[in-house]
């Protein structure tokens, strides 16, 4: 077992009859020398360092270091928990949560890198709101982190993770692959269902430029997690419903390299370009940095 | 790489490079140093000098000197507990000649006057290079665990620092050295496989013609 193809695990976890999640547990056993149990434990503490930051996160007169954000959480959630959505508890309620933890990011709170900082609102939101609405165990949470760092490992192998490498659809991008996955193993997909959901969701986000205002990991970023879940949601769903990615994962994996490798450098996380170039972003700039 | 290569770490915001791995290059310029710091001196190239007030580099930098890991809430509050502490920390920007956009060049002073003088980049993810150690180029990642260890340039020292190793059945996976001038003060960093703790470090201080030997613990 490797982590050279999403495909690969896919095929894996079908022909042993077994989700992804309990392969990636075993092998990551073996391969770290440590018991299952110690392996489990380690991610069940990540788990619920994520689920500690939605607290603290949604908390109304929270501000980032620079002030520049700050809050947004708190009214997505006022407007969730009131019953007032427009798309229903489900999306609102995980656009909530990966605020939350973005904006607690900002704010210099605890967070666990999900694969990076600047993306580590979309995997919590999607793991935690599945576990709320569905009214799964902390288990099932924490096997379906498994499957999600899997297929980060495989887009680390084959492309990169970091937005001054590959652009935003590197980190956000493969956030939300990463999520679209554990939430298709947690809504009962099959490995198949999940690599579609994986291919669909980077799909979505392809071609989406690092471009933050004054660097800082805000804006857009705070905003791009939210979107991010959604479209691992998005993803998740069609995929369920039997819908199949036209590309394979594995190749939308490729593409996404190949535009990552031709983006211009004022597009990979040098806010030189982008929104960080618009009148409003250098003014912002400038009222942080002077 | 494993799972927790890709979820993770554990750290205080916003930035894995700007500050998880600025708390990390802190930390290991005080390892290095090998006692408490009173003073540092902190100059920051590239990105880091243009952003480090937004991404809290400084707090993060701060922090790691302070001997806080990447998660420490006190990271926050870095820049107060050093001065709380008497430990004077200066920042200045500068431009190194092809240094990665982050880099920290790291002056520390101990209490007994001592002095470490460190370059590092945060590479991504929290992921550090450190370059320099007092004016002589090293290669030191932080993946591996670590032995650096500084020493006077004389014949047959290797043998005798990598015998230590081979009795306490380190096997070394990498091994560098580079010198100030031929019999002046010269450094090797040696990777090792495995975990083997400060006591190796310590055993290898008690040679001949060593200024310092420390372990440095993997990152992540």
């Amino acid at each position: 077992m490797n982590y050279e193809t999403i495909a690969g695990l896919a095929e894996l976890a079908a022909e042993r009859g077994e989700p992804i999640s309990a392969l990636v547990l075993r092998q990551q056993a073996e391969q770290l020398e440590i018991s299952e149990e110690e392996v489990y434990e380690r991610m069940a503490a990540s788990y619920r360092v994520m689920a500690e930051c939605i607290g603290p996160g949604c908390d109304p007169d929270l501000r980032s270091t620079s002030g520049l954000t700050g809050g947004s959480a708190f009214k997505m959630r006022q407007v969730s928990q009131g019953g007032r959505s427009l798309t229903g508890s489900m999306i609102s309620g995980a656009l909530y949560r990966a605020l939350a933890v973005s904006e607690l990011n900002a704010s210099m709170g605890r967070i666990v890198a999900a694969p990076t900082a600047g993306s580590c609102g979309i995997l919590p939101a999607a793991v935690l709101t599945m576990q709320e609405e569905r009214g799964l165990s902390e288990r099932e949470c924490v096997m379906s982190l498994f499957t999600a760092s899997a297929v980060g490992m495989v887009i680390a192998h084959n492309a990169c993770l970091a937005g001054a490498q590959g652009g935003c659809q590197a980190e956000c991008g493969s956030a939300a692959a990463m999520a679209a996955a554990a939430i298709t193993e947690l809504a009962g997909g099959s490995p198949e269902m999940a690599a579609h959901a994986v291919a669909i969701a980077l799909k979505n986000i392809l071609g989406l430029v690092c471009d933050p205002v004054a660097g800082l990991v805000e804006i857009p970023c705070i905003k791009r997690n939210a979107s991010g879940v959604a479209g691992a949601f998005v993803a998740a769903e069609m995929a369920l419903a039997g819908i199949e990615s036209a590309i394979p994962a594995d190749e939308v994996i490729w593409a996404m390299k190949k535009i990552g490798d031709s983006m211009a450098p004022s597009l990979k996380e040098t806010a030189e370009g982008g929104l960080a170039a618009t009148p409003t972003g250098q003014r912002l700039h400038k009222q942080v940095f002077g | 790489m494993n799972v927790f290569d890709i979820l993770g770490p554990v750290m205080i915001g916003p930035s894995s490079s700007h500050t998880a791995g600025a708390a990390r290059l802190g930390r290991i310029a005080r390892e290095l140093l090998g006692c408490e710091p009173v003073k540092a001196e902190i100059r920051l190239h590239g990105s880091f000098a243009r952003t480090y007030r937004g991404h809290g580099t400084d707090r993060a930098l701060a922090a790691g000197i302070q001997g806080m890991d990447t998660d420490d809430p006190g990271l926050r509050d870095a820049l107060e507990t050093a001065k709380k502490r008497g430990l004077d920390i200066t920042f200045k920007t500068v431009e190194l000649d092809d240094a990665h956009p982050n880099t920290a060049w790291i002056i520390l002073t101990g209490g007994d006057g001592r002095q470490v003088s460190m370059i590092g980049s945060s590479i991504g993810g929290g992921n550090i290079l450190v370059t320099k150690l007092n004016g002589m180029d090293v290669y030191v990642t932080g993946e591996k665990e670590t032995l650096i260890v500084r020493h006077k340039d004389v014949p047959g020292i290797i043998a005798q620092v990598t015998e230590v190793a081979a009795l306490a059945e380190a096997n070394i996976c990498n091994f560098r050295l580079s010198r100030q001038e031929k019999g002046g003060e010269a450094v090797m960093t040696i990777e090792l496989d495995g975990i083997y703790g400060e006591e190796l470090g310590l055993a290898i201080g008690h040679l001949p013609n060593i200024y310092s030997s420390i372990v440095l613990k993997p990152v992540s």
